[in-house]
Parts: C-alpha cells; sequence; structure tokens
C-alpha cells in the first residue's frame, strides 16, 4: 500500500505502524519512548503527527497505516507539542551534553536539535540525584532519565532478566532495580539490554565512559561472537585500531539469531583481544626454552616436524586438532592440510569436550 | 551427534531458535540455557512469559530457569534414560502418541515398546528420584499441549551413555510427532561459535565437508580429485583416542586453537600423554596451558581481525567481518596454514573467500551460500542453490534417512556411582560469567572482576555434614585427582551433589573428571563421577 507523508509518497506493508513506514522511508519523526524491540509504549508524546481526516495528534508508533493515508510530520501543532515535549524533559531532569557520554548519540539531543531548542523554557530548580555507579559494567545517572520505559520494558520482556522496573508514585516515579537497590547490588546478570535501548545518557557503559570514548567516536563493524553457539551478531566499536565497547547488532534485528541483544559475556568480554599477553611473534623451543623466532624459522621447524613423523611412522602418526573457534574457511584449510598434504584422518575438535 | 546421524540422518540442531516463539511445550533438559545460552535463555523466557509457551525443566540442579517452569523434575545425575523413556512408557499407556506419525514415518517400533516395559513409573522413579505422579504430570503437559519443542546440552551427551540419552531424545520427539515441524526439533545447543561448522567443515575424523563419509569410495574420488592428491579411506583417531596415544602411535601434533591442558578430562593423564610427543605444534593467540608444552607456537589472530564465516548452533552460516588490525608479527590462521602446506608443495588459497569458493564447490549444503548473500543476515544450511532460501527446519515431510528409527534402549549406570571413600556426585560445567577454558574470559577485566577464582558448588545439608561453611577453602578429590577450592554453600544442587566450574586452570574440574568414554561418540563423562570432600581452612 501507499501513503503520503509531507507530500512524499512512500510504501508500506500491512501492519506496520506510521512511524515504522516513515523511517524506512527515511522521513525524521522522534520517538523516545518507543524502540523497535520494545513496541510502542505511549508514554513520550513525542512521535505526534497529524492524519487527514482524524481528529487531533496521533502518535505515530501506535497508528496503524491505511492505503491512502496522509500524515503530516511538520505543521505547527506537530512541532510545538514536539517543543514542548522537549521542554518539560530538559526542565525536569539534569541533562548537560557538554560532559555527557551520550553527546552525539542522545535522541533527545536529536529532537531538541532540530526543533532548535537552545534554551529550555521553563527552569526548575531540583536537587541533583547521585550517580550510581555500583555496578561493574553499568553506570546509572537518573537526572538524565526521561522516564520512557524502554529499559524497563526490555528487561521486563525482552531479555527476561525481570530487574529494572518503574517504582515510587508521581514526580517520585523512577526506574528502579529489585527493590530499590544499587545495580550493583542488585539481580542484575549485566546482559547490558538497558544500555542498548536507553536513547539518551541515564544508562551507560562504564568502561568507555572512564576512558572517554564517547559512542559518537567510535566505528562500529558487525563480527560474530566468540563465545557459545547461538553467533550473536555484534557490533565491535573501535577506536585507532583499538577494541573500546561492543553493542549487539540491531540491522535486520528479527532476523538475527541474538535479536539486538547480547550477554554479559559477549557485551563485556571481549578486551582479551587487547591482553597484553597476546602471543606476537612465533616462538620456538630452544635448550627446553621457548624463545622468539622468525616465520620462517618456525614453519620450517614444524615442517620438519610433520615430516619426520610421517617418513618415519607413516601418516597416521600426524595428528590434528582443528578448533570450534575458527572460521569454516580455517577448518577447511586444516582438514585439508591432514587429509591432502599429511595423509591422514586423524583430525577432530572439542565439540566432545 | 553420533544418535542424531544414526536415527534421524543428520546430525544437527532440526529447528530454529526463533522457532522456540511458536512451541506450545518446551522441555529443556541437561542444558543450564541462562547461563550457558544466555540470550537463546531470553527468547525461551520470552515464549513461556509472552507467548504462554509451558516449560518443563529436567535437571539435577535448581537452574534458574527453573523459575519459569510448569514443572520441575529433579532427576539423579546420569539417569537421563530412564527419565525420557519412563515419560514414553506413560505417554503410550495413556494413548498420548501421535500413531499415525508414528506409522508413517518411523520404523523400529516393535522392539521399541518392548525396550519400553521395563521403564514403569515405579522403576522410574527408583532409578531417576523422581515421584511417579511427577512423571505423570510431565508426560501429560508435554503430549497434550501441542508442539513441543526440546532442547539439551552436555548435560545429555557428556555421559558414558550419552549416545543413548541423545537417542532417548530422539524417540521421544518422534512418538509425539514433534520433528520435522515448525516449533518442534530436537534441538542440541553447541557451546563454541563455530563448534557447527568445524563438523561441517569436515573435522572430524569420519567425514569430509557435509558429512561425506571417509570410507565412502565416491567421496575419496571426488575430494582426491578437486585436491590433487591420494587420501586415506580410513576412519582416523579422535580427540580423546589421539590424547592416549600420544608418544605411542601418534608421534607429532598440531593444535590450532584448542587447549586440551584445561578441556580434557583426566589432566595429569593429558599432560603426561603430550609430554611423550616427539614433536607438538600450537596454533594460538595465547600461550596456553597447552602451548607452554610445544615446540613451535604460531600465532594467529583473534576472531575480531578475520574474515570469514562462522556457522551458529542453527545451522546459519554468518559472515563475520575484521574489526581491527592484527599488529605484532602475527599471521591470518589461513595463511599459517598455507604456508605450511607450501613447503610440502601444496599451494593453498590465500583469501577466504577463495577458500569458500572451495567448501562450495565440495559441500552441497553449502553450494547457495556467498558472502555476498549472507553479508548481513546468515542463511540456514542447508542451501544447494545461490537461488535456494535457506532451510529453517530440518526433516519435514521426510527423514534424511528415510524413515525416522526409533531405539529401544536399555538402562545403564554411569561408569562411576558414589561408594565409601567417594560419597558425594560430581558436576562439572561452564557458569554465565566465563567461557570454557577461560583462556578469553579470564583476561576480561570485568569478567575477571566478576568471578575471579572456581569454586564448588555445595548443598548446605552437605556444608553441615562436612562442617564446612560458605566462603571456606576445600578440597575436592576424585579417583583422579584433587583440587583445592573455595566453598560456595547453595541449594542450587541437590544434596549429596557438588558442581564444579571448569574454568579455572589452577583448581581444573578436568583434574577430576573421569576420562571413561561414550562407546560410539568418545565423549567423556564429565557429568558424573564420585568425589569427596574435606574443609582445608577457612578462606578470609
Amino acid at each position: 500500500m501507499q501513503l503520503t507523508v509531507d507530500g512524499r509518497k512512500i510504501d508500506a506493508v500491512a501492519g506496520q505502524t506510521v512511524l515504522e513506514a516513515a523511517r524506512a522511508a527515511g522521513i525524521y519523526i522522534p520517538a523516545l519512548c518507543y524502540h523497535p524491540k520494545t513496541g510502542k509504549a505511549g508514554r513520550c508524546r513525542a512521535c505526534v503527527v497529524e492524519i487527514e481526516g482524524m481528529r487531533g495528534l496521533k502518535e505515530a508508533c501506535a497508528q496503524e497505516v491505511r492505503d491512502g493515508m496522509v500524515v503530516h510530520t511538520d505543521t505547527d501543532r506537530v512541532q510545538q507539542t514536539r517543543r514542548l515535549v522537549v521542554d518539560l524533559l530538559l526542565a525536569e531532569g539534569h541533562h548537560n551534553c557538554i560532559s555527557c557520554q551520550a553527546n552525539g548519540t542522545c535522541e533527545l539531543q536529536e529532537m531538541a536539535y532540530r526543533i532548535g531548542v537552545e534554551r529550555p523554557a521553563f527552569l526548575i530548580e531540583t536537587e541533583p540525584a547521585p550517580l550510581d555507579v555500583s555496578s561493574e559494567g553499568i553506570v546509572r545517572e537518573a537526572d538524565k532519565c526521561i522516564q520512557c520505559g524502554r529499559c524497563v520494558l526490555a528487561c521486563q520482556n525482552h531479555v527476561v532478566n525481570e530487574v529494572l522496573a518503574f517504582g515510587y508514585r508521581g514526580s517520585h516515579a523512577a526506574v528502579v532495580c529489585d527493590d530499590d537497590r544499587p545495580m550493583g547490588e542488585s539481580s542484575c546478570v549485566l546482559c547490558g539490554e538497558c544500555v542498548q535501548v536507553c536513547p539518551v545518557g541515564a544508562l551507560v557503559l562504564k568502561q568507555p565512559r572512564e576512558a572517554k570514548v564517547r559512542p559518537s567516536e567510535t566505528v562500529a563493524t558487525k563480527v560474530t561472537c566468540p563465545f557459545c553457539g547461538v553467533g550473536c551478531q555484534i557490533d565491535l566499536h573501535t577506536k585507532d585500531n583499538r577494541y573500546v565497547f561492543a553493542m549487539a547488532h540491531e540491522g535486520q534485528w528479527l532476523k538475527q539469531p541474538n535479536r539486538g541483544s547480547l550477554c554479559v559475556k559477549g557485551r563485556f568480554g571481549l578486551d582479551f583481544i587487547d591482553a597484553p599477553d597476546r602471543l606476537r611473534t612465533p616462538l620456538v623451543r630452544k635448550d627446553g626454552e621457548l624463545v622468539e623466532a622468525s616465520w620462517d624459522e618456525a614453519l620450517d621447524l614444524v615442517a620438519a616436524g610433520l615430516k619426520q613423523a610421517k617418513d618415519k611412522y607413516g601418516p597416521d602418526s600426524v595428528g590434528f586438532f582443528t578448533s570450534a573457534k575458527v572460521t569454516n574457511e580455517e577448518n577447511y584449510a586444516l582438514g585439508r592440510l591432514a587429509r591432502a598434504v599429511i595423509g591422514t584422518n586423524n583430525i577432530d575438535h572439542c565439540a566432545r569436550l | 551427534m553420533a544418535g542424531l546421524a544414526t536415527t534421524l540422518g543428520s546430525g544437527a540442531m532440526t529447528n530454529s531458535l526463533e522457532e522456540v516463539l511458536e512451541a506450545k511445550v518446551i522441555l529443556v533438559i541437561g542444558s543450564n540455557t541462562t547461563w550457558n545460552h544466555p540470550v537463546f535463555g531470553s527468547l525461551l523466557k520470552q515464549a513461556v512469559k509472552l507467548r504462554g509457551a509451558k516449560l518443563i525443566v529436567c535437571d539435577p540442579r535448581r537452574i534458574d530457569l527453573v523459575d519459569f517452569a510448569d514443572i520441575w523434575l529433579q532427576q539423579r545425575n546420569g539417569s537421563d534414560v530412564a527419565l525420557l523413556m519412563g515419560l514414553q512408557h506413560i505417554i503410550l499407556r495413556e494413548g498420548w502418541e501421535a500413531a499415525q506419525y508414528i506409522k508413517e514415518r518411523t520404523e523400529g517400533y516393535d522392539e521399541y515398546l518392548k525396550a519400553l516395559e521395563f521403564y514403569t513409573p515405579a522403576k522410574v522413579a527408583e532409578l531417576t528420584g523422581v515421584a511417579p505422579d511427577d512423571l505423570l504430570a510431565a508426560a501429560k503437559l508435554f503430549a497434550t499441549s501441542g508442539v513441543g519443542a526440546l532442547y539439551y546440552c552436555m548435560g545429555i551427551t557428556q555421559h558414558s551413555h550419552g549416545v543413548d540419552n541423545v537417542k532417548a531424545c530422539v524417540n521421544l520427539q518422534l512418538i509425539t510427532g514433534n520433528l520435522g515441524v515448525a516449533g518442534g526439533g530436537v534441538n542440541p545447543l553447541r557451546g563454541q561459535n563455530n563448534v557447527q561448522g568445524a563438523c561441517d567443515m569436515g573435522g572430524l575424523p569420519n567425514v569430509f565437508t557435509g558429512y561425506q563419509p571417509v570410507t565412502n569410495p565416491a567421496a575419496v574420488e571426488k575430494f582426491s580429485k578437486y585436491w590433487r592428491a591420494p587420501l586415506s579411506d580410513k576412519v582416523g583417531l579422535t580427540l580423546t583416542q589421539m590424547v592416549p596415544a600420544a608418544g605411542d602411535s601418534i608421534r607429532a601434533l598440531y593444535i590450532l586453537g584448542e587447549n586440551p591442558l584445561v578441556s580434557d578430562p583426566n589432566l595429569h593423564h593429558v599432560e603426561e600423554c603430550l609430554a611423550k610427543l616427539d614433536f607438538l605444534v600450537v596454533q594460538d593467540i595465547f600461550l596456553t596451558e597447552t602451548a607452554k608444552l610445544a615446540d613451535v607456537v604460531l600465532p594467529g589472530v583473534s576472531f575480531a581481525e578475520k574474515l570469514g564465516t562462522i556457522s551458529n548452533t542453527e545451522r546459519r552460516v554468518q559472515l563475520t567481518q575484521p574489526a581491527i588490525k592484527p599488529t605484532g608479527s602475527v599471521r591470518q590462521d589461513y595463511e599459517i596454514i598455507a604456508d605450511v602446506a607450501a613447503r610440502f608443495g601444496h599451494e593453498f588459497p590465500r583469501t577466504p573467500e577463495a577458500l569458500f569458493q572451495e567448501i562450495r564447490d565440495l559441500t552441497p549444503a553449502y553450494a547457495g551460500l556467498t558472502y555476498e548473500r549472507i553479508r548481513e543476515v546468515g542463511i540456514q544450511w542447508p542451501c544447494p542453490a545461490v537461488d535456494h532460501p535457506g532451510t529453517r527446519f530440518l526433516h519435514s515431510g521426510k527423514f534424511a534417512r528415510g524413515l525416522a528409527l526409533l531405539s529401544p534402549l536399555a538402562y545403564r549406570p554411569p561408569a562411576e556411582v558414589p561408594d565409601g571413600d567417594f560419597d558425594l556426585v560430581l558436576s562439572t560445567g561452564r557458569i554465565l560469567e566465563h567461557f570454557h577454558t577461560g583462556s578469553m574470559t579470564r583476561r576480561s577485566r570485568l569478567l575477571d572482576v566478576l568471578v575471579e577464582a572456581g569454586h564448588v558448588e555445595l548443598h548446605p545439608d552437605d556444608a553441615t555434614r562436612y562442617g564446612v561453611a560458605d566462603g571456606d577453602r576445600v578440597a575436592v578429590s576424585t579417583r583422579r585427582g584433587r583440587i583445592e577450592t573455595t566453598a560456595l554453600v547453595t541449594d542450587r544442587v541437590a544434596p549429596g551433589s557438588i558442581f564444579v566450574p571448569f574454568h579455572f586452570a589452577e583448581a581444573a574440574a578436568n583434574v577430576l573428571t573421569n576420562d571413561v568414554l561414550d562407546p560410539v561418540a568418545k565423549i567423556p563423562e564429565y557429568k558424573v563421577c564420585a568425589a569427596s570432600l574435606e574443609r582445608v581452612g577457612s578462606g578470609r
């Protein structure tokens, strides 16, 4: 089906929301509480649009598309409402982009920037809330929380770890861990899903925050997680050829085995690639000790060692352990080395262990 | 995998991970899913919480998934055949089986029925410790709720009768008609990111790529022609056979990215064996416990520095991209292998894509896959042609072996059961925060802070009996060795049972484990052996 958004005809499929169809066509509609993984929440009112033939403003994240629908995302009414949403959020919290980890990736900042809110319309003096740095991997900053509810929904219904919830009421409402414990003392298993979906800087990864590297400065490359067999697709974020942090790859998330999520190992366990004791040069044993050697020396020794056993005792005196940790291509190559070059089927790996 | 290949004709997870959302009832046995496959554990919990699927957990330990279960069956370690056959006994007695499906799609029914007679609820209760009423409730829930999925892991396979355990799982899914349908299946969750791929690529002593047997003359001829070399048609040795043969029939060993000196059973024996080799070469990214014994160590690169394909537990072949340029004098692992081959006068392809082309040429299930097709979203094999969408679940309409085989199974106890001196049952496995031999995760700053050392899970009753408090230092001994570690007193384990994670080389669980093997699959019995425990001091 087709609909018209701001005078432009776009394609849509039945069951899509106006927000999804518009975003798929590259049209900007802000949404602070909606996230593809958590669905519509109807809390923030940031995504309101006008739809011809319907009264009042409609939430684009909740409105299903209909053929021939005519949508306006940039009318005065829409802009005023968006401005009010931003103004109220800025008034309620302590949002300071200058020192915020989320600067450059914050969805509230993006919204304010596009509307042109330079200073908030209202100022409310509030006591700053303390940082929660009790978790080993995540920093929580309640002052920056806009109570969109994404983290709560994701924790409850996407990863189903059931740690985060809304606690207290009215103006005291807040996102809490368990019965309002510091995150590090809660039942949190550090999957990092809450950081993954947080639109602002209220939930951020601790290590890059301490290393002073913002997500806006890194380059992401899609890799496959090196741990269990689920095959999670990870965006590995690097800066200057160094690992900084990991996020679940969210492109086509419904078709990926991990559906945009990670566990504690995939999220926080990849810094081993930079470990100081990574082997950086071949080693050969001389007088009982392993010492550094050139590639030619090491490879000549390997060939000689394998050849000697093969010539003296036959090809089946040589064995190969291939690896469940390397690629198919590398497994194939080692299989070919064992079978076609040495001439043995003595090849196995740790599938049994 | 041997159990699946014999009965169904294909040794892989039958269904897709996402299909758990389509299951009406889920049975998890021998898998601590939320620790070992946490992201899939989340999806499984979604199925229960948001889609109303029923969940049956069978595990000797009170794993976290039990909180989401409708029924938890706490069978004794090593009694899985009795438990699974007991469920089937009840299903057939009550007439809850898929009679038409059994008739049309299976064989061996009569012999199977005869074997099943032994597993009366009273007998099964005696062998497993599970009450007949609980068995009945589980059998009813599983057989009468609609399509049912079964997930298992090493808790099923790492036994001296692991293949029988797998066959018992297959039996259950066959008599309930749950194979070859969306949302069903027999689904082994694989524990390493490319263990499926290593098998697919012929990293096994009996098959070339795509499970083409080395004993099949046509396959030997095909590979021999492609590689322009004569090939052996004799089945090789498994890893668990090569280690004890070291220094005897095995004189030289080439180990790529494995650490048998932590991962193998009965470690003291492994070290003795490897020391007897004439020549040992290890290709790895760290100087692992195994690499320290090597004559030559070759530095490869980490997953983050390489291009290539990796096949996940659901047969999905995914492209992984290099995020970091390697530093130092290291080489790509495929380059190192090609460099060795070149010294024997063989020219190997020197790019991942060229190697993948050879894989496609030789492997029908991979023939339709190209890097371009899987750049963003992986495709599940079999994918025989470039216009084939891949295969979501196996055995639709027909099994790979034609008719599926129902297996008559006899109950066999574990090879070693508690007795006088060793009166505890020891089981080993992984914890959430660490992975396998720890060579990666123990170098992660955060994971190391979360869990920096090993421990032994011990029930409060046993703690009292041995005079041990939480956090005390204790020694765990078996007939093969002794380790010292920290007591973690918890009712996660049953009374009389202890659990030791195997990630920690300094208190290596595999010093203790029994190297008795399943006679077919050659898998060691990591999940059951007899142990003793004593307090050696206060932890603080």
